[in-house]
């Protein structure tokens, strides 16, 4: 279980509250929803449970201890913006592979083509590095993924069809996962409870 | 107002070391908007929605090159034409805060949009005018980009495209990534704009934001105009739809089945001889696949399909 006990985060001790005193779990195999104003720390409590930054005050465990912090972080993180997410000088078969080999068939449901694997980062559109940073989400080590608004930049086909595998990935797998997204109709459709964050 | 006929835009790349390749990610590309009407463009990424943008405004780069045509007021839209009458007559509501220079108080740069499209009156009172219209105080002018939250950097944005007298207004994805109250504030803002009479083109992916204003909406895949329909058409199970790429679109909504179809639309080097959508199209016949498709009215819509019938 991911576990969220009180998580504060500020910058630098001068600087205001990002977000104070979360406090939530999540199960695997439980898919949650976290929505709320924009400014109000969605992305950078995101960070924290991702193992990106620490928090400022509060404790984040897994399975009642800290997250790993060497090799494959079981909680991955995907962001809005696949482009800023990518290592522009590498080609798209070396993104994946940092991560792990995906089997064709995950590679197909993505709707990822072989001829993609041989481009740079910069041929290809928001929605086709999407689907390279899902695929590449989902190594046999990841237990939980935090979707920061992964599907708000794309058209509703492209988001359709990466929602579909990760909600398959995450029954067959038992995943958790954490659903950011201001999108009142997407969190409905995919997650059993939502948490609102206030301001 | 403005009308898009048979447009193409291609584009001379560098393959590799001096060898030239031409791309073409915009064919046949059509579309009407009239004074009054707010038109919504969805399409996925890539279908050439910010292409026809740059394109109306004249900004596109060096290397492009264009064909077809683009009328504004009735009158052929040339390159001496757009430098006029852009910024005046055709306004732009660009996508963030981004493209608010960061060192000017956004004051200034309403006053300076102002001044600029030719506005009655004086330039400030154009710009306290406006910003009371859309709630910013006049306190707020003295503010930089920076110090602005995401909803109001939406409403000054707002207010450099209304604070003149444009005709016409492209808003190029203003609502991405915001809070459903400033998404509804910001698309209530651009109907209200239509509403005075100007034309309105709303560019986004969001086909459930855009249906919420628009009068119309113009389905774009793969740089083609494949349907336009009255917005009344997008309910239910789609039946009324066109276009089977629009079904599919419609039906990939979560308010709806979200069921997506496979593949993916294909890139410029790519195009398939015949209909741009028969690789993914459930009812592809051989004949489909032989010819791209005209442009044609069906039930008070346009289409780019053989298989629809009246």
């Amino acid at each position: 279980m991911l576990k969220a006990e009180g998580l504060s985060f500020r910058y630098t001790p001068n600087s205001g509250w990002v977000f104070q005193n979360i406090t939530f779990e999540l199960r695997p195999g439980e898919i949650v929803g976290l929505s709320g104003p924009s400014g109000c720390g969605k992305t950078t409590l995101g960070k924290v449970l991702a193992g990106y930054i620490s928090p400022t005050k509060g404790r984040l465990s897994l399975d009642d201890r800290p997250l790993p912090r060497r090799g494959y972080c079981p909680v991955q993180l995907i962001f809005q913006h696949p482009e800023l997410a990518i290592n522009t000088r590498w080609r798209m078969s070396q993104v994946l592979e940092e991560s792990f080999s995906p089997p064709l068939d995950l590679l197909r449901a993505l709707g990822i083509e072989n001829g993609w694997l041989k481009r740079w980062p910069h041929e290809l559109s928001g929605g086709e590095l999407q689907r390279f940073a899902v695929a590449r989400a989902l190594a046999p080590g990841t237990r939980y993924l935090i979707a920061d608004e992964i599907t708000t930049m794309l058209d509703a086909i492209t988001q359709a069809q990466i929602w579909q595998v990760i909600l398959e990935q995450a029954r067959r797998r038992n995943l958790g996962v954490l659903v950011i997204s201001h999108e009142a109709p997407l969190l409905e459709r995919v997650c059993g409870r939502v948490i609102e964050l206030k301001q | 107002m403005l009308a898009v006929r048979n447009l193409s835009i291609s584009f001379r790349m560098y393959s590799a070391g001096l060898r030239q390749h031409e791309i073409t990610p915009i064919t046949g590309l059509d579309l009407e908007v009239r004074a009054g009407e707010l038109v919504g463009i969805v399409g996925a990424s890539g279908s050439g929605k910010s292409l026809l943008a740059h394109a109306i405004l004249g900004i596109l780069p060096a290397n492009a090159r264009t064909a077809g045509e683009i009328y504004f007021k009735e009158t052929l839209l040339t390159p001496d034409r757009q430098k006029r009458l852009r910024g005046k007559e055709i306004a732009l509501i660009p996508q963030s805060v981004g493209f608010l220079d960061p060192l000017m108080r956004v004051g200034q740069q309403v006053r300076r949009a102002a001044y600029l499209s030719g506005a009655n009156g004086s330039a400030e009172a154009a710009q306290r005018q406006v910003f009371r219209r859309y709630g910013l105080r006049d306190e707020d002018a003295e503010r930089y980009p920076f110090q602005v939250s995401g909803g109001m950097a939406r409403r000054v944005l707002v207010s450099t495209a209304a604070v003149g007298q444009a005709a016409l207004i492209i808003a190029d994805e203003p609502t991405p990534g915001l809070h459903p109250a400033v998404v509804a504030e910001t698309l209530g803002h651009l109907r209200q704009l239509a509403d005075e009479g100007r034309a309105v083109l709303l560019i986004t992916h969001d086909i459930g934001a855009a249906l919420t204003v628009a009068d119309r909406i113009a389905v774009f895949y793969a740089g083609t105009t494949v349907e336009v329909a009255p917005a009344a058409d997008f309910q239910a199970g789609g039946q009324a739809l066109r276009h089977p790429y629009t079904q599919a679109l419609w039906r990939a909504l979560p308010q709806n089945q979200f069921v997506p179809i496979a593949g993916s639309q294909p890139p410029p080097d790519q195009l398939p001889a015949g209909c741009l959508f028969a690789p993914r199209c459930p009812h592809v016949s051989a004949a489909c696949r032989a010819a791209r498709p005209e442009l044609r009215l069906i039930r008070g819509g346009w289409v780019r399909c053989i298989h629809v019938e009246g």
